[in-house]
């Protein structure tokens, strides 16, 4: 059994080429455990600023932190966590998984596949630098207009650029995803053979390309306005802060979806595979999921019920967003049908995605309470929404990607996370949130209003609150006792064979744990859904081979990916440095940006002009590795 | 087991939410303890949405708690394999129609009271209506009642039982009106005007409060409303007219003369409204300093002192600490201060 | 993975989606041109929604000539028929034929930018600044957006046809020519509706 990751040819050893190795990479597998690291960081400093956040409300009138401090490490908190945690934790497991999932041996796009990454990694510093250089953003994650643009400090503009550029890498992920999926499945798989996780990847990367636009034009606005003198949101000179409303929601809405659907795909993989029994309704769940990103797009505006848009306006959005619920309460009905009359393995991976299943549901009915406009009136913008969305973000998405976590680590690392703790993990994290987050929903209703440092202490909001920052200590200890555990597996965990879990039904667990550099040395012939459990039932330990054996052509590392993000940010700190708050421009830092612009203009044709011949790995290569591993 | 702490865990927060939701909050501050027409048809839409999803709820909890203990591995069984089921067209149609009646059940009382409570603009609704002008600004409120030609600051008086058609601006950035003891809010825009109606069963004071983040000291943007009856509300009009009489006493004297001359270009006495800060003819008869601050004598001289400490980014110049004012001089405002009143 | 080159030699009919690279290469740009939709969409959305704040300063029916729209369009238009005829030529592996017709496409775009610049520079000198209202911002924004998507193209067709005479067409280099042609394509259908939604409206809707 391989213990250590299949590479081909010479590797050298020292720290310089382990570094290296790593900055040029454009291998999936590896680009897919940088985004876990990247996001792993930058959950853990999510995680520290939500806990300062609930110290501070713990009793009322508290003065650890106040007014634009507090702010700014609620802005942080949310901005991080959406942007810098879970969407890159999301694409580690697409990165992981989809390319095995549908036999393939990479993706579309691998060099853009490795600037993605690197984007995003980037605009995180970007946005995170913000807190040494003059403040962080302090206009909450919405950064609405015109509080954005004329009333708050230079932390806005670190928001705008650092936004920028992580979500340049996402519109990027979207479209090599897309790609990959419509173009590289393996012969015999046809879309209705995909696994469900897959079908969330491709639906969820069609939903990025259409909604991050729309934030990339809406933070030029502010950006515009902010530094260059723009009207868009100048309420004196005709503008408008409602224009920023629709534009942030149009994106934002569909982003919420594509935080949710691939944590929908890791729970239609891994309830199935440990009950030992397919997805229930594999059709109805496709015709769901397609279903949701398109309404995705069709109720931005039930988060702007209160800016008075009129009865019609609200009634149509209030309409669409009820409807969202009838196919997501179909996919609840699935898994659960799909676990009756199965045998349910508890492990720790399908702990998450049971608990995900209640957790879900009381985030998902709270959100049609809230899709009526007239009671909307009173939840809006107070802590009933902070509870809604808690509830469906860390209840539905971070259940699911720690499921996803704790199911497709042995894959990608060959090592089983261990077991004993992760059992810890998922009860404190359970309790810890519902006792942090069930408690809000009151504290929305009995008037506390959100994005408040404190409250009044006569007001009888103290219990609640009291309530909910002691449940965000049972949280804390959960992600300790993670990060523990993938120390520890890191060190000397368990190790893992191809098959990890003995009932594996797709494809990346016909391969070995971890997956040899090419993946599959032949690509595989697909002949139904599940194919690997197909096979297995069939007699099989392997899945038939489409192709004979023969020489795989993989791309060449490039350095240039990362030198790409860096004269982005180059070109981000240039316009950052511009803003003199209202005084004339900076133009020498205009000019640096500019350098910036030239820079990036100088790789992409280098990388334009070079002919990238790739690498070439020979059959006998193929053979011996192959070899070893059984 | 863990399963059935999973049951147990699972209905907890209906049993909590059930037994809460019949009185919950401080009286006044509360939504779930509703004291105006608005709040009284808000809250009855939260409770038929809550009994809906309450139903759903416990069908799924139901299903669900069966599945995960019923279907569980026990052991000596790790070479039975379950049946493998591709699915079922009766059960996908049972769970697509019902969850549309149950939502169609909703949508019909929906939309009819979004109509209803949006409407602030019909004959049926202004005819009778007190109209109240309201300005939001960093990091206060105020008011001004064109037809009584009076204007006011942080406190608004209203006659109970009878509608408040309150029309908003802001003279900066986004704010949100909201009273949840007496309705719902609605964001207050600068450049644009938009509309709330509000009416208050009973005599009585409900807390008012900004929710739209506005800056720094959007946490602390409190106002009161304060019903009075339609007698009460005639004479409170007419005193406000009349303004506050002269201060007899030595010290507010003083202060008259220092707020003069440090005060008036921004704070207004009386009808004449500067705008740039609350009016301040019926400072003494209100309920809070600033908003939030409790009303005395003490923290009125930590504010004027120092406002920025009390709330940071408050726009109103510090004089006190280092600028023009002594700590007595501003005991002497403070004492004059506390003498404008219009109620006397 | 075959060896492109290989393949190159025996000229393949359509070489610009003979390979997987090509046909990714050519599904990924139709995405992103979706996603420029979007973007695009977003601009024209919030210029309608902006375009009557004038403020002090001059509307659109004002400052607009028919004229001078007219010949941008026309530029713009003529030039896409030429990027048409590079595409033909590529086809048939004409590489001198290609570089003939991309080169006049790009001839083309340098008048249309030099003709807008020009137009930039007059509206600035008769009181449309860029900081002059909500209706002047969002014009340059959107217009602007556009003007910059033409001269990106400019830098990416010359770049392609200077390397083409070492490179020649293979089904290496057939995919990017094919791509930048349909990226040439986009921004013209984007300056239609910009001439109609700005420039025609902005003139007759007065």
């Amino acid at each position: 059994m391989a213990t250590t990751p299949i590479t081909i040819g010479e590797e050298k050893q020292g720290f310089l080429p382990w570094l290296w190795k790593w900055l040029t990479t454009v291998d999936h597998k590896k680009i897919g455990i940088l985004y876990l690291c990247g996001a792993g960081l930058f959950f853990l400093v999510g995680g520290i600023e939500a806990l300062l956040i609930r110290i501070q409300l713990s009793v009322p009138q508290n003065d650890l932190l106040v007014g634009s401090t507090y702010n700014q490490v609620m802005t942080m908190h949310g901005t991080t966590m959406i942007f810098l945690a879970a969407m890159p934790a999301i694409f580690a497991l697409l990165n992981a998984v989809v390319p095995l999932q549908i036999g393939a041996r990479d993706v579309a796009f691998p060099f853009l596949n490795a600037l993605g990454f690197w984007l995003f990694f980037l605009g995180g510093l970007i946005l995170n630098a913000s807190w040494f250089l003059g403040g962080a953003p302090d206009g909450g994650w919405t950064a609405y207009a015109p509080l954005s643009t004329e009333f708050l400090g230079s932390g806005m503009d670190f928001y705008i650029l650092g936004l920028q550029v992580a979500g340049a890498g996402t519109l990027m992920g979207g479209i090599n995803f897309l790609v990959t999926i419509i173009n590289m499945r393996a012969p015999g798989m046809t879309f209705m053979r995909m696994p469900l996780f897959t079908w969330t990847a491709l639906i969820t990367s069609a939903l990025i390309l259409f909604a991050f636009p729309a934030l990339t034009v809406g933070l030029f606005f502010e950006l515009f306005d902010k530094i260059f003198g723009a009207n868009f949101f100048n309420a004196a000179n005709g503008g408008n802060g409602v224009i920023w409303e629709h534009i942030f929601w149009i994106f934002g809405h569909p982003e919420v979806y594509i935080l949710i659907l691939p944590a929908f795909g890791v729970i239609s993989e891994v309830i199935p595979t440990f009950a030992k029994k397919r997805l229930f309704g594999y059709t109805s769940m496709v015709f769901a999921t397609v279903l949701i990103g398109f309404l995705a797009f069709m109720v931005w505006v039930h988060h702007m019920f209160t800016v008075g848009l009129g009865p019609m306006a609200n009634s149509l959005f209030a309409i669409a967003t009820m409807a969202i619920a009838i196919p997501t309460g179909m996919k609840i009905f699935n898994w659960i049908f799909t676990m009756w009359g199965g045998q349910v393995h508890y492990t720790t991976a399908n702990l998450f995605a049971v608990g995900f299943i209640p957790t879900f549901v009381l985030g998902g009915v709270t959100g049609v309470m809230l899709a009526v406009p007239a009671a909307d009136f009173q939840y809006h913008d107070s802590y009933f929404v902070v509870a809604h969305f808690h509830y469906v973000i860390v209840g539905g998405v971070v259940f699911g990607l720690l499921s996803g976590l704790f199911y497709w680590w042995p894959k990608m690392t060959g090592k089983f996370l261990n077991e004993r703790l992760g059992k810890v993990t998922f009860w404190f994290f359970f309790f810890g949130f519902h006792v942090t987050f069930f408690p809000q929903h009151f504290l929305g209703l009995m008037g506390m209003p959100r994005r408040y440092f404190t409250y009044l202490s006569g007001d009888g909001l103290t219990t609640g609150n009291l309530i909910s920052s002691i449940g965000a200590v049972g949280m804390a200890v959960a992600v300790i006792c993670l990060v523990i555990n993938v120390v520890m597996t890191t060190a000397n965990g368990k190790k893992a064979k191809g098959d990890a879990w003995e009932f594996g039904r797709t494809l990346e667990w016909s391969l070995p744990s971890p997956a040899p550099e090419y993946n599959f040395a032949q690509i595989p012939l697909v002949k139904g859904i599940d194919p690997f459990w197909k096979a297995k039932m069939e007699g099989s330990s392997k899945v038939m081979p489409a192709e004979p054996l023969g020489d795989i052509h993989m791309p060449s590392p490039s350095i240039l990916p990362f030198l790409m993000s860096l004269a982005l940010t180059i070109v981000s700190f240039g316009f950052i440095y511009a803003d003199k708050m209202g005084t004339a421009l900076n133009k020498g830092s205009l000019f640096f940006a500019g350098m910036g612009v030239a820079l990036l203009f100088l790789m992409m044709l280098i990388h334009s002009l070079k002919d990238d011949h790739g690498i070439h790995i020979h059959k006998q290569e193929i053979i011996d590795t192959e070899r070893v591993i059984e | 087991m863990k399963k059935k702490w999973q049951h147990v865990v699972h209905f907890l927060p209906l049993v909590v939410l059930t037994a809460l939701l019949s009185a919950c909050g401080k009286e006044g501050v509360s939504a779930l303890e509703p004291m105006g027409d608005e709040a009284h048809e808000e809250a009855k839409l939260m409770i038929l949405s809550i009994a809906i999803m309450v139903i759903v709820v416990m069908i799924v909890g139901m299903m669900f708690a069966y599945v995960v203990i019923k279907f569980r591995k026990r052991r000596n069984q790790e070479e039975y394999i379950p049946r493998q089921v591709e699915g079922s067209v009766v059960l996908e149609v049972i769970w697509t129609v019902i969850p549309i009646i149950l939502l169609a059940i909703l949508a019909v009382p929906t939309v009819a009271k979004t109509f209803s409570i949006s409407d602030t603009t019909s004959k049926d609704v202004t005819k009778d209506a007190l109209v109240i002008n309201v300005t939001a600004n960093q990091f206060w409120w105020e008011f001004e009642y064109p037809d009584q030609k009076i204007v006011t600051g942080e406190e608004v008086v209203i006659p109970k039982k009878r509608d408040v058609i309150f029309n908003l601006t802001s003279k900066d950035t986004t704010h949100a009106f909201w009273v949840p003891a007496l309705g719902g809010k609605v964001d207050v825009n600068p450049g644009q005007t938009t509309k709330l109606k509000l009416e208050a069963d009973k005599e009585g004071m409900y807390s008012g409060r900004c929710a739209e983040l506005c800056g720094a000291s959007h946490a602390l943007m409190y106002f009161n409303v304060k019903a009075v009856s339609k007698t009460d509300f005639k004479t409170w009009v007419s005193d406000m007219k009349a303004g506050p009489s002269d201060p007899t006493n030595v010290s507010a004297k003083q202060g008259q003369g220092l707020f003069k001359n440090n005060c008036m270009s921004c704070h207004a006495v009386g009808n004449k409204d500067a705008g740039i800060a609350p009016n301040l003819t019926n400072f003494a008869d209100r309920q809070t300093i600033a908003g939030f601050l409790d009303h005395n004598k003490k923290n009125l001289e930590k504010w004027v002192w120092n406002p920025q400490a009390e709330k940071p980014g408050a726009t109103m110049p510090r004089r006190g600490m280092n600028a023009n004012l002594s700590k007595g001089q501003i005991k002497q405002i403070a004492d004059y201060l506390f003498t404008l009143s219009v109620t006397q | 993975m075959s060896n492109a080159y290989e393949l190159s030699i025996e000229k393949l009919p359509n070489p610009e989606k003979a390979t997987l690279e090509g046909k990714n290469k050519f599904l990924g740009f139709w995405f992103f041109l979706g996603g420029e939709t979007v973007l695009f969409g977003t601009l024209f959305a919030t210029f309608l929604a902006l375009r009557d704040k004038v403020g002090n300063g001059p509307a659109g029916h004002e400052l607009f000539s028919i004229t001078t729209t007219f010949i941008s369009t026309m530029i713009l238009l003529f030039s896409s028929l030429t990027s048409v005829f590079a595409i033909l030529a590529l086809k048939d592996y004409r590489l001198r034929m290609m570089q003939f017709w991309f080169w006049v496409t790009i001839l083309l775009g340098l008048c249309f930018l030099s003709l807008e610049i020009y137009e930039f520079f007059n509206y600035v000198k008769e009181g449309l600044g860029y900081k002059t209202s909500a209706f002047s911002s969002s014009f340059y924004t959107l217009v602007g957006t556009h003007g910059s998507h033409v001269f990106f193209g400019i830098l990416w067709i010359s770049t392609l046809m200077i390397a083409s005479y070492k490179k020649g067409i293979t089904t290496v280099t057939a995919p990017k020519y094919y791509i930048a042609a349909l990226y040439w394509h986009f921004i013209d259908v984007v300056w239609v509706f910009i001439f109609t939604v700005v420039y025609l409206l902005g003139i007759l809707g007065g």
